[in-house]
């Protein structure tokens, strides 16, 4: 919920009745302890959502060839640089313009950044500062961003891509997410996404969409229509970067509270972390029934698509909902996989599993589990269907000037060479030695 | 009987791998090695500093073979490795004294086959 609108707020104690005491009075003061405790709340909320970007890095790196560790390591983290970078820019302002020029659809209150006096009070907002506002948000613009750069790796041109990330999360991350957190039409239609299973995940999925299909599948992927895997170099490393991607998800939807507020945050952490439990155990199972041995890279995308999957709702699920949407969520990741597979797009980390299916079932899970009346089933599909309309076209579009004009895929040499070579002439593991022939 | 190693660029190890099998082909040993030719090395930075790296990676390929199937083998060899640039590398053919199969005690031409 990342609606500045405090007259929500009743709304939400009503969803979870009697969890919570509201602490602020009826017109919207707080004392200011609780002021700070709240704005140190959202702070530590955006540690945590800044280190998703590391766990993103690892996940990635991992499931990817060695020869290709650098490239994959330097994009994570030139991306979230200039993803924070464009969002002070302009994307912040676009994202929560306050005032809308096409009403409802966009909205642009100027470039930079910058407050009065009352910007780091409670009267700005009872939970956080206007700079605390700011980092949080820029924090999911980066995760956004990165989400893409998965699906794309060991064959996009690094100078491309950079390029693509910067238009996509300055411009078209912050424009959409106009619409529902911005307070723009979708919310008025009572569009629900608590934490953003569509605004960042399926809006970075369908991004990520685009990528791989005008890219085309990495060399030796599929030969004469057989899927031919080509393996991750790290287990190790994904796994380090799984937790620390649950570890940030704490912050990602308990910041989203956007207050400290003692009965939410709980709440939200419990559904949050339930559901990436049962993500695991649901693309364990899965993995397990389907081929016969469990795939742990699966059991790893499950974990995350289950994170994905209750952001949307982590807010106003039940208990038990969550435990379902996470379940569900993991066997999707598992047969997202074989189905990318055979569509034969490639998709070298699970990110359009994880990302696209997890984020689209997770809004559409709020359709149906929601314990708020308010949300429902028809208006969570128009709300999915709309960024789905809008960002996979605007992705497509970017990818293609792109490629008509700079290229967007390195040679094939260097695509067996590995890019770290070829686009970076170093290497992530030098004196060690690998097989870079695959 | 003949011991065939072939150094080749590590990329062109699946192409080679193909045109081996094309011509029935099928058993091998692959091993990383690092060397030099002709190729002599290339310049890698590193922190701002030129390195040059004169050792290069390179993907050996052994494979037995008895006398019929010498020629086949070394033309699927070229025709996988070979990409006209300096640094495709050598096929080095040796006679093979003996070859013995550890399970069934099998030796000479048998053995390999």
């Amino acid at each position: 919920m990342h609606k500045r609108n405090k007259a929500l707020l009743p709304m939400l104690a009503l969803m979870l009745a009697g969890l919570a005491v509201p602490v602020w009075g009826a017109e919207g003061g707080v004392s200011n302890e609780m002021f700070t405790i709240n704005n140190t709340w959202m702070m530590v909320a955006t540690f945590l959502v800044f280190i998703m970007n590391l766990g993103f890095a690892m996940v990635e790196t991992g499931l990817c060839r060695a020869k290709n560790a650098t490239n994959i390591l330097f994009k994570n983290t030139v991306i979230p640089a200039i993803g924070i970078l464009g969002f002070a820019l302009v994307g912040f302002n676009l994202m929560y313009p306050g005032k809308f020029i096409i009403p409802g659809i966009f909205g642009f209150s100027g470039f930079g950044l910058g407050t009065d006096a009352a910007g780091v009070t409670s009267t700005y907002n009872v939970g956080y500062t206007y700079w605390t506002d700011f980092l949080f948000q820029a924090m999911f613009a980066a995760t956004a961003a990165t989400i893409v750069s998965g699906a794309v790796a060991e064959r996009v041109k690094l100078s491309s891509f950079l390029i693509f990330s910067a238009v996509y999360v300055s411009l078209i991350y912050p424009f959409v997410g106009s619409w529902t957190w911005g307070l723009g039409w979708l919310s008025k239609l009572n569009f629900h996404d608590f934490a953003g299973s569509t605004l960042v995940h399926s809006v970075g999925g369908w991004g990520a969409l685009a990528g791989a299909l005008v890219l085309g599948p990495r060399i030796g992927k599929y030969v004469n229509g057989k899927v031919k895997p080509i393996m991750g170099h790290n287990l190790s490393m994904v796994t380090i970067g799984v937790f620390m991607l649950w570890l940030g998800w704490f912050g990602f939807n308990g910041g989203s509270v956007l207050s400290a507020d003692p009965g939410k945050v709980s709440f939200v952490l419990l559904t949050t972390t339930l559901a990436a439990a049962a993500g695991t155990i649901g693309a364990m199972l899965t993995s397990w029934t389907i081929q016969k041995k469990p795939d742990f890279t699966m059991v790893l995308n499950g974990c995350l698509a289950g994170l994905v999957g209750i952001t949307a709702g982590a807010d106003c699920v039940s208990v038990s909902a969550s435990v379902i949407i996470g379940l569900v969520a993991g066997m999707l990741a598992v047969l997202g996989v074989m189905f990318f597979d055979k569509l034969q797009i490639d998709d070298p980390v699970g990110a359009l599993s994880v990302h696209l299916v997890g984020g689209v079932f997770g809004t559409l899970a709020v359709g149906i589990f929601s314990t708020n009346p308010d949300y429902t089933f028809m208006t969570q599909l128009i709300g999915v269907a709309s960024y789905g309309v809008f960002c996979f076209p605007a992705a497509l579009l970017i990818f293609w000037i792109l490629k008509k004009t700079i290229g967007i895929r390195v040679s094939e040499e260097e695509e067996l060479k590995g890019l770290d070579i070829g686009e970076h002439g170093m290497e992530a593991y030098s004196g060690f030695q690998f097989f870079t022939n695959s | 009987m003949k011991l065939i190693i072939a150094y080749i660029q590590p990329d062109r190890l699946n192409a080679v791998k193909q045109a081996l099998y094309e011509k029935e082909v099928f058993k091998m040993s692959v091993t990383n090695a690092l060397g030099c030719g002709q190729q002599k090395g290339y310049h890698e930075t590193y922190r701002g500093a030129d390195v040059e790296v004169n050792l290069l990676k390179k993907v050996r390929i052994e494979v037995a073979v008895n006398e019929g199937f010498v020629e086949p083998t070394v033309e699927a060899i070229i025709k996988g490795a070979r990409t006209g640039k300096i640094g495709d590398g050598k096929i080095f053919i040796h006679s093979l004294d003996e070859c013995v199969r550890i399970r069934t005690g099998e030796r000479g031409s048998e053995a390999i086959g």
